[in-house]
């Protein structure tokens, strides 16, 4: 019953001559060093309005807390224990012997007995941070307390679907797909309806209130008085359209100053995922997965891929999101059966009532 | 798991019965239950200990900007939509009282229900976008659609009949012979496109990420319409003297027998987590009521025969329900999303459900795949 949803490239393909590869990003959050950098330039760029009143979270360093209207990429950052290290690792190493029993984990990262920390710095199962990987093949540089805990950053955003959720449930046509089969939306167009954001099944679309906490009296006087663009529409990442079409590199990929954020063709970008999660394996770190590569899952793969060091849900990701639209056409059956049963509920109710 | 000689002059954690907190600044939840969040509810646990982690107990599914007009919209949009059926029976069957109010409150009630719907607009300006493109992919699309075509059919049957109520003093000049060479066809439209506006606001919620307007979708359309009828029906009651209100009241009668099983087999269907907010908290109030109240106005429909007093008590008593019914279900979903658990647990659970059944290749997160084969999924 997936009649509703696109095929996959076939508007992209619409496009004509203008149609270009699928665009996308491979974010290695392996090498994320959480400098926010990707957000910074994400708003520079995008001139998105400011998202509150600067107020601290007081979680951890993010205080953006996710993605919406006024934050186009997010840094999440996690602080993890060894035992979190640990349990990330068992999971990554289950989806390993799930997904390629052929290509286990090296003889020399022998899993380390689970809930023994003491053991872990006996086992050390490979290079355990990003210095390693530039000083990889000589001594190990690593801090030596990375095993007790780590720290995961990870720059979220727009995952550009191929089945995507908010552009299928659009009435006014203001969420498209562009040539370079990403999904934009047209601020002159949408009126605000918030369907969209229920459709997303990573919460990443929002309509744009005022921007601030602040009410509109005060802040004209604050000294975070701004103008807020296209208020009351859904706002989100655009992959830098505009950047796209003059052959330029997203903000944000382009200032990424660990690479953490590569852009480039998806075909590219995926080869380029796996290969980094296929190296990170050999170094015996079965806790790097893939996020999104997968044209099989719920949403028929995404435009921005992720490798990610532990489950999704500990990013804020779904762990298994998929497209409403595909239910839409069953949907619409089981609606207008009811639309019929209730006609002959009436009917019955006139009939019987004949007097 | 100290890291630190000063840690011995920390004092210990105190316990904390459920919700820990770990350094990693993650919360684990170890089967989140209602009566654990302190809001006064005494349910008894209904989900299973599970384990998992979120981002800070941060949503992961966001909430629509939807509000109360929206559920306004919802009761107003059934209402209308069964009065029109209403005056579709009353106008083949003979019943000029019951087919006037039933066009009157059918217009009366999408009016006051578009108002809504367009002051829900981020920019209420430009509502007409809605109808710039006819896109079945989108609910809220085909819903505008449904709902221009309802209105006008229904409006021009009700302002028939406003107009031989003021005696033919509307300012119609030449357009009111057209107007009555139009009303029964009008009419019979207005019955036509009446269900279905009834009903796809069911599929409008469901075809959400919603969790638990999601995992409604297979029955909450039949929750919708028998929740219109009971609505129609009850302001048939209200609006109309008994010798003619028969109909609307045996439709509301089987409005709420149909809402009763529609919303039990729903809820049954339903993963815990997803069912939760629905049976907790505000919305869960406002289900209970729902279901109270239906039952008072369907004895009320059952009595409503011999007495106009009763009839209008029990008539307010379904619009009330009908109401109640809508605010809860509309609140429940938004309830759902606040808790990444309503999100994750039924994930897990179905990936997890998948993966028993042996589908292994259909998981958003992979290991990658093997070098050699290029484009080939992993593990097909």
């Amino acid at each position: 019953m997936a009649w509703f949803t696109e095929k996959p490239r076939a508007v992209a393909r619409a496009h004509g001559a203008r149609a270009g590869d699928r665009k996308g990003f491979f974010t290695d959050t392996s090498i994320c060093i959480g400098c926010k950098a990707c957000e910074v330039a994400c708003k520079e760029w995008n001139r998105i309005p400011q998202h509150g009143n600067l107020q601290l979270l007081g979680s951890s360093y993010d205080n953006t807390g996710g993605l919406g209207a006024n934050t186009w990429r997010h840094v999440a950052f996690i602080e993890q224990d060894a035992e979190r290290i640990q349990t990330a690792r068992e999971s990554g190493r289950r989806l390993v012997d799930l997904g390629m029993p052929a290509v286990g984990p090296p003889a020399r990262s022998a899993a380390p007995p689970s809930g023994a920390r003491s053991a872990l710095a006996a086992n050390r199962t490979g290079p355990p941070s990003v210095f390693d990987e530039a000083a990889a093949g000589s001594t190990d540089t690593a801090p030596p307390d990375t095993d007790e805990f780590r720290w995961l950053m990870s720059s979220d955003v727009c995952k550009h679907c191929t089945h995507a959720g908010c552009l299928d449930v659009c009435p006014t046509g203001a969420l498209f797909r562009t040539e370079f089969d990403t999904v934009v939306v047209q601020e002159d167009i949408c009126n605000g309806c918030g369907t969209c954001v229920a459709g997303c099944p990573f919460g990443v679309i929002e309509r744009r209130e005022d921007g601030t906490i602040d009410a509109k009296s005060d802040r004209a006087d604050s000294r975070y008085a701004q103008q807020i663009p296209n208020a009351g529409t859904a706002n989100k990442c655009t992959l830098c359209y505009d950047r796209l079409v003059d052959g330029q590199t997203p903000a944000c990929a382009q200032t990424c100053p660990t690479e953490s954020i590569r852009f480039g063709d998806r075909r590219d970008v995926v080869a380029k995922a796996n290969e980094r999660v296929r190296e990170l394996h050999a170094q015996g770190r079965t806790e790097a997965r893939l996020y999104g590569a997968n044209n099989n899952d719920g949403v028929g793969g995404t435009g921005s891929v992720f490798l990610l060091l532990d489950e999704p849900e500990v990013y804020g990701l779904p762990p298994d999101p998929q497209v409403p639209t595909a239910q839409l056409g069953k949907m619409y059956a089981t609606a207008a059966l009811a639309a019929v049963g209730m006609a002959a509920g009436a009917l019955a109710a006139f009939l019987g009532g004949r007097r | 798991m100290s890291s630190s000689g000063y840690d011995r002059y920390r004092p210990p954690d105190p316990p904390r019965r459920r919700r820990l907190r770990t350094e990693g600044g993650q919360r684990r939840f170890r089967g989140a239950r209602p009566d654990a969040r302190g809001d006064g509810s005494r349910e008894v646990p209904m989900v299973d200990d599970a384990q998992f982690s979120s981002y800070y107990g941060r949503h992961i599914v966001k909430a629509p900007p939807w509000d109360e007009k929206i559920s306004t919209y919802m009761f107003l949009g059934g209402l209308a939509g069964g009065s029109g059926l209403l005056a579709l029976g009353a106008q083949l069957t003979g019943r000029p009282h019951l087919r006037r109010n039933s066009r009157v409150a059918a217009l009366l009630a999408l009016g006051g229900g578009t108002v809504a719907l367009v002051a829900d607009l981020g920019r209420p300006e430009r509502f007409h976008h809605m109808l710039r493109t006819f896109k079945p992919s989108s609910p809220m699309n085909l819903g505008s659609w449904l709902l221009g075509a309802f209105g006008t059919s229904i409006g021009i049957a009700a302002v028939n009949e406003i107009d031989r109520g003021t005696n033919s003093r509307l300012p119609l000049g030449p357009l009111r012979r057209l107007l009555r060479w139009l009303e029964a066809p009008a009419g019979v439209a207005g019955g036509i496109f009446a269900a279905p506006v009834a009903s796809y606001t069911a599929v409008l919620l469901g075809d959400t990420a919603v969790p638990t307007w999601h995992a409604s979708r297979d029955h909450l359309p039949y929750v919708f319409v028998s929740s219109a009828a009971m609505a129609a029906g009850g302001m048939a009651m209200v609006t109309t003297p008994v010798d003619q209100a028969r109909p609307a009241r045996v439709l509301a009668g089987m409005g709420v027998l149909g809402e009763g099983a529609a919303l039990w087999l729903m809820r049954r269907a339903m993963h815990p987590a997803e069912r939760e907010p629905l049976e907790t908290g505000g919305p869960g109030r406002k289900m209970r009521y729902a279901e109270r109240l239906a039952l008072a106005g369907g004895l009320g429909a059952l009595a409503a025969g011999r007495s106009r007093a009763i009839a209008a008590i029990g008539g307010c008593a379904l619009l009330a329900a009908s109401a109640f019914a809508r605010f809860g279900m509309m609140e429940a979903g938004i309830n759902s999303t606040k808790d990444p658990r309503h999100t994750i647990e039924p994930q897990k659970a179905r990936l997890a459900q998948r993966r028993a059944a042996g589908v292994w290749d259909d998981s958003i997160t992979t290991a990658g795949e093997p070098p050699a084969s290029g484009q080939q999924s992993p593990g097909s």
